[in-house]
């Protein structure tokens, strides 16, 4: 976490995911710029984060599928100063699904509910690659 | 089977501290349990049941019963963050209503200032302090990349408040403007400066829009409640001449992501209110106090446009002018000061919301702040993290 107090501080660095086996294949796309999502083949539901027990009716036929990469920020909020900041946000996919994130490559003060935005994958603090977004 | 009326809050007892920097954390638990049962007239062989949550060390339930040398037949150590011991209280109800305690003691406590104090004078992050996110939950590789602190995640609801709603970074500084025209009366606050609208936005943006003086205190020390059955709480006010707190309606709910259908509108206050109240037959328009958590300035906002006491999206005009300063306001709220000056033990606000509930309805609060012939106060909690997963425990209780 960083604080208002980390100026000059280096940017923040990225944990790596702790991953589980039913998330793997999440993961394992990411690292090849792909964005997956979970859909339930009984009731059609698309859900996240990814489980192998669909969360509307509890099929365990669920699959993967891959997301467009785009969608629109629903709230955003900057936290730290100059290297160390950076910006968790909530986007909304044109899927349907909200998931959480950072929006990145972007200038904060210029961000805005419903803005369009696209995925893009940075490294974590070695572990998998890691799905943003940036301004579309 | 209806609680109200099944048990009733005899004993209510808050630490004074809010830097307890040479007592530990079961000491703490330990002192807040010998004040609640002095305030009740009560002795430690009386409590049968013994409720606490995750701020409670080791074992729990376990651990604190063997360090108080406590005989039960009945404990609880449901975990839900700060709201717990609101919860408890419910919880604790039911089991006197089935019959299988008498007597149930509820302790929270902690000491996260003295730990973030003593992480800093070694040179340390004070981070350090907190525990360690559990590896298994499902949840965390999804979100832990991208830096979910607190303040940023309550940010985000006050962000998306704002653009549904109108709501401003003025309106969400009133809120705090009227804890700390309370706190001034308590010498046990943290915070006992009164401020203006101006401070508040004139204070860092700790996570745009909140800032610093949008957020709660950090502080240790803790609280106890003893909650008994009817029959037990009768014999206590008549020698002890006072009135009695009757719990009249409680409700718990949480609520989650909702696999990816996120609506940050509203808080699981929306579903433990209406269950609290139509267990207690009134209406918000009946309650004289309420204790509202207040881990920020926009959990109180939405805390009360979700359990009724106005409209959605409303809660800014609600709460300008002074609306929650007691004497000057149409709700008096947070008569102690509250998690935003007074107390927020352990990182949990959720013991002191129901004890100055308690001191409300007996009369006890200081004179400046006492709500007259306040006979129906609420207290709400919301534990875990509004832009994530949070569980509100709702408790309407009455003065008879």
């Amino acid at each position: 976490m960083s604080s208002p107090q980390d100026k000059g501080a280096q940017p923040r660095r990225i944990p790596a995911p702790r991953v589980l086996p039913e998330s793997q294949a999440y993961w394992s796309a990411a690292d090849e710029g792909r964005l997956l999502l979970k859909q339930c083949d009984d009731c059609g539901e698309v859900h996240h984060y990814p489980r192998d027990i669909c969360p509307h009716c509890l099929s365990a036929n669920t699959r993967w599928v891959q997301a467009s990469g785009f969608g629109r920020i629903y709230s955003h909020s900057t936290m730290g100063r100059g290297e160390a900041a950076y910006t968790l946000a909530l986007v909304t996919l044109d899927e349907g699904v909200t998931l959480m994130t950072n929006l990145v490559d972007c200038d904060p003060a210029a961000l805005a509910i419903d803005q369009r935005v696209r995925v893009v994958f940075k490294p974590s603090d070695g572990g998998h690659a890691v799905p943003m977004f940036t301004p579309a | 089977m209806s609680l109200n009326g099944k048990a009733y809050i005899v004993g209510a007892y808050e630490h004074p501290t809010r830097q307890a920097d040479d007592l530990s954390v079961v000491r703490l638990h330990a002192d807040v349990a010998r004040g609640a049962l002095e305030d009740a007239g009560l002795s430690k062989s009386d409590i049968d049941g013994y409720f606490c949550a995750g701020d409670a060390p080791g074992l729990g339930t376990t651990t604190v019963a063997e360090y108080l040398g406590l005989k039960l037949r009945h404990v609880d150590s449901t975990e839900c963050g700060g709201s717990a011991p609101i919860l408890h209280v419910a919880h604790a109800a039911e089991a006197i209503a089935a019959g299988r305690c008498n007597v149930a003691l509820i302790t929270l406590a902690g000491r996260p200032r003295a730990a973030s104090a003593a992480l800093a004078k070694a040179g340390k992050p004070p981070q350090l302090a907190l525990k360690a996110p559990d590896p298994d939950a499902p949840e965390l590789a999804f979100e832990l990349p991208y830096g979910p602190a607190t303040q940023n995640l309550y940010a985000m609801v006050a962000r998306r408040h704002m653009h549904e709603f109108g709501t401003t970074s003025e309106q969400l500084a009133w809120i705090k403007v009227a804890a700390s025209h309370h706190a001034q009366h308590n010498p046990h606050a943290l915070l006992r400066k009164v401020v203006t609208v101006e401070e508040v936005l004139a204070s860092p943006l700790v996570a745009d829009p909140l800032h610093r003086l949008d957020c709660c205190v950090m502080t240790d020390g803790g609280g106890a409640l003893i909650v008994a059955r009817p029959e037990i709480a009768r014999d206590i006010a008549a020698q002890q001449k006072r009135p009695l707190v009757k719990v009249r309606g409680t409700g718990e709910a949480p609520k989650h992501s909702m696999a990816g259908k996120v609506d940050l509108s509203y808080s699981a206050a929306a579903w433990s209110g209406p269950l609290a109240f139509a267990e207690a037959g009134v209406t918000p328009a009946d309650i004289k106090y309420a204790s509202l958590y207040d881990s920020f300035t926009i959990t109180v906002l939405m805390q009360l446009e979700d359990l009724g006491f106005c409209r959605k999206g409303e809660g800014g005009r609600f709460v300008q002018d002074g609306g929650l300063i007691s004497g000057v306001g149409r709700l008096p709220f947070n008569t102690d000061g509250g998690g935003l000056c007074s107390n927020h033990p352990a990182n949990r606000g959720g013991v002191t919301k129901v004890i100055e509930a308690v001191r409300q309805l007996r009369g006890e609060a200081h004179p400046a702040v006492q709500v007259p012939n306040c006979d129906l106060a609420l207290a709400n909690g919301i534990g875990g993290a509004l832009a994530s997963r949070h569980t509100a425990a709702t408790l309407i209780l009455e003065r008879v």
